[in-house]
């Protein structure tokens, strides 16, 4: 069955079985690896992107939820890295094997976008859907605290 | 950049020249993979030097890392080390993954193999990667005084520049390669001639890590992320024991799944191919109640819990020798006879699980005839893997070629000798004939999981008439590691499983009379190296074993320690800056201080934690983590902390809630909600220092994990009375050990 819905502001049509999860469909038939696949059950957070600009946990998501819906993904945060939160990202050193980061780049700009000004607890609560193996939480939690100042 | 492959055929060299000081490497791969090797990313070409740097004549510099990334750095600070001593502007460095060579490329701190492993990248090569930037560096130097006549004397230089200050020429590197003779035998480099600390421009100054911007964009490539043309998907059924394998097998609802294209047997478990990964994991659950297996394998019927229970009172029974003196010193037995006051202990360690957050996968495409094939896959020993692949498809190790990529979280999970899920996907494409992404679900990841082994710990400790603690002896039961994990490199260490033991011996302590031995078990339980490896369930028990000495003496724990490092100056100032920051001596209110030290394998490190207890739900929290650590040169400073930061949490998780259990041999845990591991909610404040000294640079990935659990037990013990006896400290245990 073919489901159309936008993805990066393109117009995309997936021929995939209605039950599919999302994520598999962004990885492995659009190509965009960028949303990582971490526990299947939307407990780590590493696959999360934004449908109609709120965050979802897109292997949790059936392709079918999504027809006539906007979804984007780290490859559509910014061409160029430009991000405030990509930029604070960098500028706080945040990534150590990398993998997480996508999704959770993608919480903060989430969070940041319903809340331009968050306090430490609401960091807190956002992100801990997450999970960082290497442990970089604090470096997440100054580069959000940097991307609400800076932007 | 980060996806990487062999080198291609067909460069064409000007020349190179091989070995440091004193030595010649053995060239058994042929000198072209050197030079290829040195020119692989794109837009590098140029003239190789030797195996490690290549410079274009527009001024790029390219350098070998020959470590694998995981998030610890090395692909950033190996080549930062060449490119001090060759004296490079960084910005023109291109830095060139090594091909799987070990004869080249193998680090020569841990037995000369590819093997990212043991935090020794930085420790193991830092010597011979600044002689061979130096060795290039001398080789410009000596061309430019040839080509202006000028004595060598009279020539430095700049960042990428050749400069003689008393005509006032430079030449940049790049212009010198068009005119450089290389020589065929590379200039002997004395030690004494390498830099002085004082002048390091790179070494110690935080560049961005090369990888880093691939980070926040989604461009990083991870194995999984791999896409060939004509590739189709895999998924594997394991047996739920190791060693077991399929008897019966009803496949009719798995091939009933839209998109399945087949079935395969394999020796150990029933694989999918499929059209798509998720008709691949369908099938794969469809297959659940379709096999039965044979009970081979030695670990059906395991418990986990039954063997800790027997472990421990082995550990106990004295009248069980030891089979293996793990370390030695006076005579421990006789002091602790001799001793005016006996203390002693039992302390236990629970199985644990890696959790990278990449499940394991792996790309292979087998030619038709099965006689060759191309592997991606993200590795922590990459000529290993290279070796796995060759083996299941009993072909020559040189005909697999092996794109290596970063690597989703490593911790040890992705360095084991045998690489099986390398071995998965070439079984699976070479049933399918075509190019098969075999990845493995988290459940998968999971059940299938290496292990931190469990250990049963019996110490003893003697004090003399004035308090003096004379004698010490650990007596270790535990799942062997190096044998299930890599037995090559267990029989080249004499049969010594160092993954289990280390950290039992006390090298900077002045204790004069120390024995620990090893009671090892073989239980069929796949163990593995997991960061921290022994020291971690080690220092676990000898620090909060150290801390039931010092309340028994009614002293200090931290003047405690700092008497017994009476020969180690700097692991006292480590301990003493730790107990500074934390404000040490203060009393808190309803929370109370712990402390720990540790030297782990020459890095010194000690930790301070602030806890407190919920009585009703038995949950610690750590509220402050202190920690501060001398690991001789820190190459990149922040990095340091970053790993420490890291592995402090990491640390935590094992400490209070990472534990598996094994039931009739199977794995009880799933996924991350019952596998619990720390979030950001769980997080103390965590406070890193770095103590920078001239020392020789040692391991900073794994070293932080083993510092936690003894810092947090030995508060808990402050704040509650009571001494926890295993770990993890799970609410269970503290509630039922508070009574």
């Amino acid at each position: 069955m073919a489901f159309q819905f936008t993805v990066n502001g393109a117009t995309v049509s997936v021929d995939a079985p209605a039950a599919t999860p999302l994520l598999w469909v962004i990885r492995e038939e659009l190509k965009l690896t960028g949303t990582k696949f971490g526990c299947g059950v939307g407990l780590c957070g590493a696959c999360v992107v934004h449908i109609d600009s709120k965050r979802a946990f897109s292997c949790q998501m059936q392709v079918s939820n999504v027809a006539g819906r906007q979804v984007t993904t780290i490859e559509g945060l910014s061409p160029d890295s430009s991000h405030p939160v990509q930029r604070a990202w960098l500028a706080e050193r945040v990534p150590q094997c990398g993998y997480c980061q996508s999704g959770q780049i993608m919480s903060a700009v989430d969070l940041l976008q319903r809340k331009p000004h968050p306090t430490r607890a609401e960091i807190v609560e956002q992100m801990s859907g997450h999970i960082c193996r290497c442990g970089t939480y604090r470096r997440i939690l100054r580069a959000i605290e940097r991307a609400s100042r800076e932007s | 950049m980060n996806q990487m492959s062999c080198p291609r055929t067909g460069f064409s060299r000007r020349g190179f020249m091989i070995g440091i000081a004193g030595m010649t490497f053995a060239i058994a791969a042929g000198e072209e993979w050197f030079a290829n090797a040195a020119t692989e990313a794109p837009g590098a070409a140029g003239t190789a030097f030797n195996p490690w740097v290549s410079i274009a004549t527009t001024g790029a510099i390219s350098i070998i890392s020959p470590a694998t990334e995981m998030g610890q750095g090395s692909l950033t600070s190996l080549p930062l080390i060449v490119a001090e001593e060759l004296d490079a502007d960084w910005s023109k460095v291109v830095v060139v993954p090594a091909p799987p060579i070990d004869k080249i490329y193998g680090n020569p701190g841990f037995g000369g193999v590819m093997h990212t492993a043991s935090s020794a990248a930085v420790t193991g090569f830092f010597t011979d990667l600044r002689t061979f930037g130096a060795q290039v560096r001398a080789v410009l130097l000596d061309n430019v005084a040839k080509q202006w006549n000028v004595s060598l004397a009279e020539l430095s230089t700049e960042p990428s520049v050749v400069v003689h200050a008393k005509s006032g020429r430079r030449i940049g590197y790049g212009d010198i390669v068009a005119f450089a003779e290389i020589p065929a035998v590379a200039p002997d480099i004395q030690p004494e001639s390498l830099k002085k600390t004082s002048d390091f421009r790179l070494i110690g100054h935080d560049v961005m890590r090369i990888e880093l911007p691939t980070k926040v964009n989604g461009s990083a490539t991870y194995a999984i992320d791999v896409q060939v043309p004509g590739m189709i998907y895999g998924a594997v059924l394991r047996s739920p024991v190791e060693g077991g394998a399929p008897d019966t097998l009803d496949d009719a609802a798995a091939k009933a799944v839209a998109g399945v294209i087949d079935v395969v047997r394999l020796p150990y478990g029933i694989g999918v191919l499929a059209q798509t990964p998720w008709a691949a994991f369908d099938a794969q659950s469809a297959l659940e109640s379709g096999v039965t297996w044979q009970r081979s394998g030695k670990a059906w019927g395991f418990d986990s819990d039954e063997a800790l229970d027997a472990f421990a009172a082995d550990a106990r029974n004295l009248n069980m020798p030891t089979s293996v003196d793990w370390f030695k010193q006076g005579d421990a037995e006789a002091a602790l006879t001799q001793a005016a006051t006996g203390i002693e202990a039992e302390y236990r360690c629970h199985y644990a699980y890696h959790a990278q957050m990449e499940p394991l996968n792996t790309v292979a495409s087998v030619s038709a005839a099965g006689d060759a094939a191309e592997v991606w896959c993200g590795t922590q020993y990459p000529t290993a893997a290279q070796a796995a692949a060759a083996r299941a498809l009993n072909i020559p190790a040189e005909k697999v070629k092996l794109n290596y990529t970063l690597l989703g979280g490593g911790f040890g999970r992705r360095g084991d000798y045998d690489q099986e899920f390398v071995v998965d996907a070439v079984l699976m494409s070479k049933s399918a004939r075509r190019p098969v992404k075999v990845m493995w679900t988290r459940e998968d990841d999971v059940h299938n999981g290496h292990f931190r082994p469990i250990t049963a710990h019996y110490l003893r400790a003697g004090l003399d008439a004035s308090g003096k603690l004379i004698a010490y002896n650990q007596r270790v039961v535990g799942d062997r590691v190096l044998p299930f994990e890599d037995p090559p490199r267990f029989h080249g260490n004499h049969d010594r499983d160092y993954l289990l033991m280390n950290g039992v011996e006390l090298a900077s302590y002045d204790i004069p009379n120390q024995y620990g031995g090893q009671i090892p078990r073989d239980t069929g339980i796949r163990t593995c190296p997991l960061r921290g490896i022994g020291f971690t369930a080690n220092k676990f028990v000898v620090e909060a074993f150290l801390d039931e000495v010092a309340l028994k003496r009614g002293a200090d724990p931290v003047e405690f320690r700092l008497q017994l490092l009476r020969n180690t100056p700097r692991g006292q100032k480590v301990l003493q800056r730790v107990a500074e920051m934390a404000d040490w001596s203060r009393k808190r209110d309803n929370t109370a201080l712990g402390c720990a030290f540790i030297d782990y394998n020459d890095t010194l490190i000690s930790g301070v934690a602030e806890v407190s207890v919920d009585h009703s739900t038995g949950e610690i929290k750590v509220q402050n983590f202190w920690c501060v650590v001398d690991c001789g040169i820190a190459v990149q400073p922040d990095n340091v902390v970053a790993q420490f930061e890291g592995g402090i949490v990491y640390g935590l998780g094992l400490a209070l809630t990472e534990e598996i259990s094994i039931r009739d041999g199977a794995v009880q845990q799933n996924n991350f909600y019952d596998y619990r591991v720390m979030r950001m909610n769980d997080l103390p404040e965590i406070h890193v220092e770095v103590i920078p000294t001239d020392n020789h640079p040692t391991g900073v990935g794994q070293m932080p994990v083993p510092i936690v659990a003894p810092a947090v037990n030995n508060a808990v013990a402050q704040l509650t009375g009571v001494r926890l006896r295993e770990s993890p400290m799970t609410p269970d245990r503290v509630k039922k050990a508070l009574g």
